[in-house]
């Protein structure tokens, strides 16, 4: 019971990271229907950004008191900052250009950008992992039979706060309304006046924004950063997204926890090196028997 | 030395592009064949013809990978799953580690057949997806495979691999440590897998590829049966794959689940659109480029800048870079690729504005 809970705590934590990588697929597939391959990796150097400002401030002995606040927060806000340019960079450099090419095109070069981006990571940071600066405190809660840290508590509240207004901005602001009508109809959107480029520049810097805040977050509770995390990360909130239905808000994030839980328990009952091949069961099952995903409305096939 | 094959194998690769006439493609081709098979007893040593060797190996790849990417316009990213498959049968199968020592020759027969039935497999289910879902799905299994590789150590010897596999025998002469074999048998293999490239494309099923690589509901209801012929490219493709895995391993005398990750799969469709999808020299001068590239001249810049500089740099972090850069490059300013079939070229370039949303 105590090993079920524990898992169950850290199922939900990895939950709420993957949700918030899955919200920027969803986004960018919903209004591009382009899977993002690269947005894994802008995740990855979120966490490199959060990782760089920590160890600055603590080098410059800030890191303590209400400095250490204020620090968290600058770190936090420097890797949304600046995942947010570099996923609008990526789609102004690299797909903007090929809005009218093939189908294949744009995935076939969102592929490519991936593999610059980790190969640059890698000669930025190293191949091998580095560790976060353990500067957060994590103090442990007992809770009935559950033991959890107040790291895990602070993430995933992080995590829902950011989906909750994630949910509001795209359902209630002028902006997401914006949003939803090029992804339905980029012509008709067009033609009512929306700047559809201007709307598609701005979702992708939401979506990188998020994988910001994933970043930190992950970095944080994994303790460590490594420029090949946004590749199994990728995958795994790409398959959550799949999962919840994939253009649907609320079913990234529904995706994001099933699949978090998915990977905590199989790595307990059956091993973490038989996690990866879960995970993307899963994946190929969803795809063939409910592409729709478990939220998403099933389309016709456009012609 | 290793430049002047690559040279006059790209070069003729152009020269039968350039050509339109039969005969004159023909006394190319045939030219060629003499010179890759007759050169090496005057010209090159064993380091040379080990990376041409390796090189036709992923000629043979890329030319698989053609068939369903090229042909059939699957985007296929797990292809490397079944070079995989091809490795570790014969792996398996040859090796002291089940005592099992069949002949590299059956064996040859059995990976394109296992390879192909694991891309029936996993067509059968997934081939009803389309674009960028059957890519992810594709993914999915490229990773699981290697995976259940490396976990199932009881069979497949773990993160380790098997490793002092056989080695091959010829009429009972054995191939010993000599890397000529390999080199001419992947030269036989590519000549077959052009054969069989070139008559598929001609052939009814061929037509019907690219029907559904087009317009896959225009192709359907003028008759065409799109799942089987999706599957035959799946599985033919594979078994080019399957054979291209079993020349990888005997020539090695090794298999280990991190030699057909993601990356080898990336590599081949980088060499497909380098060279220009779906056209069969251009698919041929693409992984010879790109294989060159990594296997020579990327180590030899090195080494000039470690002497020059007294560096100890490792260039070899450099290919994903390469690949990635080829891939975004390619289809932002060349989607034809480098040496493209003249009716894609007029494809892209004339009709691409009237295919809008295709």
């Amino acid at each position: 019971m105590h090993e079920f809970l524990a898992q169950l705590a850290n199922g939900v934590e990895l939950g709420a990271i993957y949700a918030l990588i899955a919200l920027g697929y969803t986004l960018v597939y919903g209004i591009l229907e382009l899977i993002n391959f690269a947005h894994g990796d802008v995740y990855t150097f979120g966490s490199f950004v959060a990782l760089g400002v920590l160890v600055g401030l603590r080098a410059a002995g800030v890191l303590h008191g209400a400095g250490l606040i204020l620090g968290i927060a600058a770190a936090l806000i420097a890797a949304i900052i600046a995942s947010a340019l570099l996923n609008a960079a990526i789609e102004r450099l690299a797909y903007r250009p090929l809005r009218k090419a093939p189908r294949l095109a744009p995935l076939i070069t969102a592929i490519g950008v991936s593999f610059m981006l980790e190969n640059l990571i890698e000669l930025w940071q190293g191949s091998a992992p580095v560790p976060f600066p353990n500067v957060i405190p994590n103090p442990q809660l007992q809770i009935g039979a559950l033991e959890v840290g107040v790291q895990q508590i602070v993430v995933v509240a992080l995590a829902i706060v950011t989906m909750v207004a994630l949910h509001f901005f795209v359902q209630r602001s002028r902006l997401g309304k914006a949003m939803r009508a090029v992804a339905q109809d980029r012509d008709a959107a067009s033609l009512v006046g929306i700047d559809v480029n201007r709307t598609i520049a701005i979702t992708f810097l939401i979506a990188g924004a998020l994988a910001g805040v994933a970043g930190f977050v992950g970095g944080v509770s994994f303790g460590s950063a490594w420029f090949l995390n946004g590749f199994g990360a990728g995958l795994r909130a790409f398959t959550a997204a799949v999962l919840g239905g994939i253009g649907n808000i609320a079913g990234a994030m529904l995706g994001g926890f099933l699949i978090g839980l998915l990977e905590s328990f199989s790595t307990w009952l059956i091993g973490g090196q038989w996690s990866n091949v879960a995970v993307f069961s899963v994946l190929i099952l969803v795809l063939v028997f409910r592409p729709s995903g478990l939220l998403g409305e099933s389309l016709p096939e456009k012609v | 030395m290793i430049y002047t094959y690559a040279f006059v194998a790209i070069a003729a690769c152009v020269a039968i592009e350039r050509f339109h006439n039969r005969r004159a493609k023909a006394t190319i081709v045939l030219l060629l064949a003499a010179f890759l098979a007759i050169a090496p007893r005057f010209y090159g040593n064993d380091a040379v013809f080990s990376v041409l060797a390796d090189a036709a190996v992923y000629v043979m790849l890329a030319l698989g990978l053609n068939i369903v990417v090229g042909f059939a316009g699957l985007l296929d990213l797990g292809y490397a799953a079944f070079f995989a498959i091809g490795a570790y049968t014969y792996g398996m199968l040859a090796s002291p580690q089940f005592g099992l020592h069949l002949p590299f020759w059956a064996l040859l027969f059995i990976a394109a057949a296992l390879a192909a039935l694991f891309g029936a497999l996993l067509g059968a289910p997934t081939l009803r997806l389309h674009g960028d879902y059957l890519a992810i799905v594709t993914l999915g299994f490229g990773e699981i495979v290697p995976q259940i590789f490396q976990n199932l150590t009881k069979y497949t010897g773990g993160p380790n691999g098997i490793a002092a596999l056989d080695v091959p025998t010829f009429f009972g002469h054995s191939f010993g440590a000599s890397v000529m074999p390999y080199y001419y048998i992947a030269l036989f293999g590519i000549a077959f897998a052009l054969w069989i490239s070139r008559n598929l494309r001609e052939s009814r099923l061929g037509r019907a590829w690219m029907a559904i690589r087009e317009d896959e509901l225009a192709a359907k209801h003028a008759g065409i049966d799109v799942l089987r012929s999706k599957l035959a490219a799946f599985a033919i493709g594979a078994s080019f794959s399957g054979i291209g895995g079993v020349l990888f391993a005997a020539k090695l005398a090794l298999v280990s689940p991190d030699l057909f990750g993601f990356q080898v799969s990336v590599l081949i469709v980088s060499m497909l659109v380098l060279g220009g999808m779906g056209n069969i020299v251009g698919v041929v001068v693409g992984s010879l480029l790109l294989t060159i590239v990594n296997s020579a001249l990327l180590p030899q810049i090195n080494s000039l800048v470690d002497t020059a500089f007294h560096t100890t740099l490792d260039l070899s972090n450099l290919h994903f870079l390469i690949y990635g850069a080829i891939l975004v490059g390619i289809m932002l300013f060349r989607p034809e690729g480098l040496l493209p079939s003249r009716e894609r070229r007029a494809e892209l370039h004339h009709a691409g504005e009237a295919a809008v949303d295709a």
